[in-house]
Parts: structure tokens; sequence; C-alpha cells
């Protein structure tokens, strides 16, 4: 049997961050286009997907149809269901999905991505695809560029950890989603409270997460000021 | 899709810029894998070209020269996972006698127009050729320079006279090394006489019948063509050294690009009643042609094999420098990069 492999855009935010936008930052338009039509494009181009899930808040779901249809040629391979109340709870939402298909199995793998980072290149998704197989769980990260500095009470520092060790987490998030799942039900409710990422839950669990080498430039589009960072690194509306 | 293009703002600087590629039903998505730096990517990275020409053509991405993979088809033409031949001219009209190369109206990648430092090209099918697999992707990605020899001698072929005894080739890097090993093939019955000035490179020509430092000519030597591979500020000299020891009525094909303008000593161009072919870049049926010649004889892509230089794999811009970088100071050969990025 092949490897079933599916793309897993995570646009479950509603974009509060975002200040008086009144759409969720993933249907801002950029270059022409909505943020998330950028990245589902990114996913498209890759053949080894099964099925493409896209996750959005129930009251989107229309909408987010609406604009797959006028933007993408072909969209038999595009799912959209709705995302959970958190970032864990919207993944396992995107693997019960494939559980109902009656498509998950041991080497059944997610790609999951935020659908605000429509910079992501081909190269990571393809070491995304390839990690994610070879070693079960792995987190896209760049080096941090800034010093981390932990505070446990947020009046003074607890320490200084090594910048070299640092790394800034971005997505791509790849995983094998059977064993994501049984990871994140194995988990207290306190543990679950903590979760910034799923690939925190394979922490907990002390399973391995292989690093894959992400880009500066894959930035994730969460305040205005990154909406017109991501124009200028557009420089306009340039075709190619 | 948001493209991320690798262009040169100014020499020596490339910076990463995105731009929107359309997932049309019309145009093919090649991921590039091999890339071959060229002369002319050399003159921008350099700043080796007018100032004003720098500053109309910059920022863009560099590279003409390369193969990549075909990761989305919506043509059906090629399969996912395809390599194929990147073609960088892009006729935007049909001409019944005019070249496609000819064209003023064309677009060439890495000139007119981005080149192929890109995640994605996004190319019409017409623009790519399939890459059989025997042929070693390194030697493919200068494919490109190769239709350009090839198209130069396709058109002496049509042109010049057919006394061929001897032909000449001036020049001793790449462009004479490809040009004098085609003529070889594609005339067997004609004697190949290279013209260079290192000694050191004239030995690769081990398939040429006679090298020939260009200090130590003997007056006597006689060439009923001449091919100009040399360029540059060397350039007016290999002309005058072909209107020498050419015969009448022989053609001379030029390949060499110059940046400054070439005094010719039309007097004997006159009197030997010679024809001068200017030859640049190619077409289609160029590419078509040499992978014909590759299949007819495959030792072709051996001797190619001999002139790849350095392969440097690409993850970052500082990488892409460094393939540039170290492009300059090689000896000769090509530099490959093997994209990654």
């Amino acid at each position: 049997m092949n490897k079933r492999i599916y793309g897993v855009i995570l646009a479950g935010g509603q974009g509060t961050r975002m200040g008086n936008s009144e759409k969720p930052k993933q249907f801002l338009v950029i270059a022409g286009k909505p943020v998330i039509i950028h990245t589902l494009e990114k996913f498209i181009v890759f053949s080894e997907f099964t099925e493409i899930i896209v996750l959005v808040p129930r009251p989107w779901i229309a909408y987010t149809r609406d604009i797959i249809k006028q933007y993408v040629p072909d969209e038999k391979h595009i799912a959209i269901i709705e995302g959970g109340k958190t970032r864990n709870e919207t993944i396992m939402n995107a693997i019960e999905y494939i559980d109902n298909q009656e498509q998950l199995d041991d080497e059944t793998l997610i790609i999951t991505h935020d659908s605000v980072r429509p910079f992501v290149t081909y190269r990571i998704i393809e070491e995304n695809i390839k990690y994610a197989g070879e070693c079960g769980a792995c987190d896209t990260v760049i080096p941090a560029s800034d010093t981390i500095v932990e505070s446990v009470d947020g009046s003074y520092i607890s320490s200084i950890p090594e910048r070299r060790m640092m790394y800034q987490g971005q997505t791509p998030q790849s995983f094998r989603a059977k064993r994501l799942r049984e990871l994140y039900e194995s988990l207290t409710t306190e543990e679950k409270d903590i979760l910034t990422d799923a690939c925190k839950i394979y922490v907990l669990k002390n399973e391995p997460v292989h690093l894959v080498e992400g880009e500066v430039s894959n930035i994730k589009i969460t305040y205005p000021h990154d909406l017109r960072v991501a124009e200028a690194i557009l420089g306009g509306n340039g075709q190619c | 899709m948001l493209n991320t293009v690798f262009q040169l703002k100014r020499p020596r600087q490339f910076e990463a810029v995105f731009k929107n590629v359309e997932l049309d039903e019309h145009h093919v998505l090649v991921r590039p894998s091999y890339l071959s730096i060229c002369n002319a990517d050399q003159r921008y990275y350099q700043g080796m070209r007018d100032k004003e020409v720098l500053k109309k053509k910059l920022p863009m991405a560099l590279i003409h020269e390369g193969t990549g993979k075909v990761v989305y088809d919506p043509t059906h033409t090629f399969g996912v996972g395809e390599q194929v031949i990147m073609i960088p001219n892009i006729p935007v009209e049909k001409d019944d006698i005019i070249e496609e190369n000819y064209l003023r109206s064309s677009k060439f990648c890495s000139s007119n127009t981005d080149g192929f430092l890109r995640e994605f090209v996004s190319a019409s099918p017409e623009r790519l050729i399939a890459l059989p697999a025997w042929i070693d992707p390194c030697v493919a990605a200068f494919t490109e320079l190769v239709t350009v020899s090839y198209h130069s001698i396709e058109r002496f072929e049509r042109i010049a006279h057919q006394r061929r005894n001897r032909i000449g080739v001036w020049g001793d890097g790449n462009v004479a090394y490809i040009t004098a090993l085609l003529l070889k093939k594609i005339f067997p019955c004609s004697k190949i006489c290279v013209f260079g000035k290192h000694r050191q490179k004239l030995a690769g020509f081990t398939f040429a019948d006679a090298v020939y430092e260009i200090t130590e000519i003997p007056a006597e030597t006689e060439i009923d063509h001449a091919f100009e591979c040399v360029g540059g500020t060397g350039a007016a000299h290999a002309v005058d050294q072909i209107i020498d020891h050419i015969c009448p009525e022989g053609t001379i094909a030029l390949l060499g690009v110059t940046e400054d303008p070439v005094p010719l000593n039309t007097r004997m161009i006159l009197e030997k009643g010679l024809l001068v072919i200017g030859n640049s870049r190619s077409g289609k049926k160029d590419y078509e042609g040499v992978l014909s010649l590759y299949t007819e004889h495959p030792e072709i892509t051996d001797y190619l094999e001999n002139i790849v230089g350095a392969r440097i794999s690409v993850r970052k811009i500082r990488d892409i420098v460094d393939a540039f970088e170290t492009d300059i100071h090689k000896m000769s050969g090509k530099t490959i990069m093997i994209w990654d990025k």
C-alpha cells in the first residue's frame, strides 16, 4: 500500500491580533490573492499529497469553499472542515477526518502548516515529508537570532540559555498521524493546557522530533505589521 | 503561488524576493535541479556590463543554463518528477524567416527577464525538453551552451562552401571546446584545428586534429573556414589571425561576446571575399538537434563531462555567492550549482 500523506492547513484562528481587521488574517489579500490561497498553492503542487485538508472556523467554511473554487483550478483533492477550539484540537479534527475515510494507519503522515505562512518553500515541505516519514515527527525551525531570556516570575531573569542551542519554531510540523493522536490522548488535562504546539506533545512524552531547517522569510502573518512586511518582500505585484 | 526569486540586486549581492506565479492550465511548474554559470552571468555578477545596462536590467535573477524536475503539469505533457532541460529563449511571435533567437521581441532568461535562480520556473511546455536519463545531470545543465555551438555549426553548414578540409576554431575555453568537439563529430572528414592561448588548456582538446598556440602559428597554415570562440578583449586579435590564415571565400562564424566594438580588417575581408556570420543564442530545434547528436555519438557527453568543474550544492544565498566566486577563480570548465534551495 502506498504511504498516504495529507497536507493539513490550519486556519482555525479568528485573527484577533490583527487589530480592527474584520476578516480572519488568513483571508486578507496580498499580491492579489487571499493569504490562505497562496499557502494552499504551495501544497497543491505536491503530487505526494493524497488530500489537502483545510480547517477553518465553522462560520468561514462556505466562504473558504467559495474562494478556493475561485482561485484553484482543480479543487477535487481539497477538503474543507471545521477546526477545533485549540490548535491541537484542530489537528485532531483532521486526523478524525482521515480516520473516518478509513485511511488512517501507522504510516499515514500529516504535514500541518499555518495558513498564514504563505512564504513556505518547496524544499521545506519536501524535507518535512522526508523526515516525518523517517523519524515519525519533525519541526521546522530557524536558529534564534536574538538571545532568549527566561523569567519564571516575569520580573527577574531566571536563566539565559546558550543561544547556539536555541531555535525559533515555524511550520510545517509533521507527524505520523496515528501516533500523534495516541500521544495526545495520553496527556493529562494539565499537560494539554500547557501545549503551545503539536511538537510539544512529543517532547512531553520523550519522543524524538527531527529538525527541518526553515527560512527567515517563512514568516507568520499575525500582526498588521507582518502584513506590511509581507507586502514589502513581495515587491509589488510582480509576476514570473 | 508565491515563488522565491533570487535576484542580483547589484553586483555581487543577491536578494530573495517573492513573485506571484499563476497555476494556470497552460504552464508547467519546474523546480530547478542543476544550474550552470555562464560568462554572461558573470559579467552581471562582477558588474562588468555598462553602468547604464546594469541600471536597466538589475535586479534580475541570473542563470540561463539548467535542468529541472517537473512538479506540476496541468498540460499533461510531462510526468511529475520527470527531468527536463529548460529553454531560456521565450519567443512571443512566430516568423517564417527569422529564427526565434534573433527576433527582437523574444525574451531571454537572465537577460531581459528573470533567469533560473528561482524556487520554481513556470514555463510553457514548448519551452521544455525531456532529458534522457542516461545523460549526466551536470553535463545536461549546460546543454544551452552546447546548443549555441550547434546552432552556429548548423548555420555554417547551410551557408559555407563545400571545401571543408581544414576548419579552424579560435579559443581554448568552454565554447571553443564544445564547438571543436561538435565539428569533429558532424564533419568527421574535416581536420579540426584549434588555435588557443594556453598550452595547458589546449592539451585538453584531445579529439582535435591539430592544436596551435596563437603566438606560434606557422605562417603557411591555411584553413578553409573558421569559428571565433574567443570574445572579450581577445576577439579583435583572433579575427585578425583568422583573416590572415583563412583561404578566399571562407566563412568566419563569430561566437565570442565582446563588450566593446571590435575593429575589422574589412579590406582583407573584401579582397578574400569572406563571409562573416554572427551567431547568438539558440532555438528549440537546436536543443532537439543536440539531443539527437548525443544519441548518435554518446561519447560526446563523456568529453563534456571532462569540462565539468566545481559542483556546488546551494541551500543558502551564501552558497550562490560561493559558486560565482569559485567560478571566477577557475582555470577552465563549467561551474554547476546543485539546487536545493
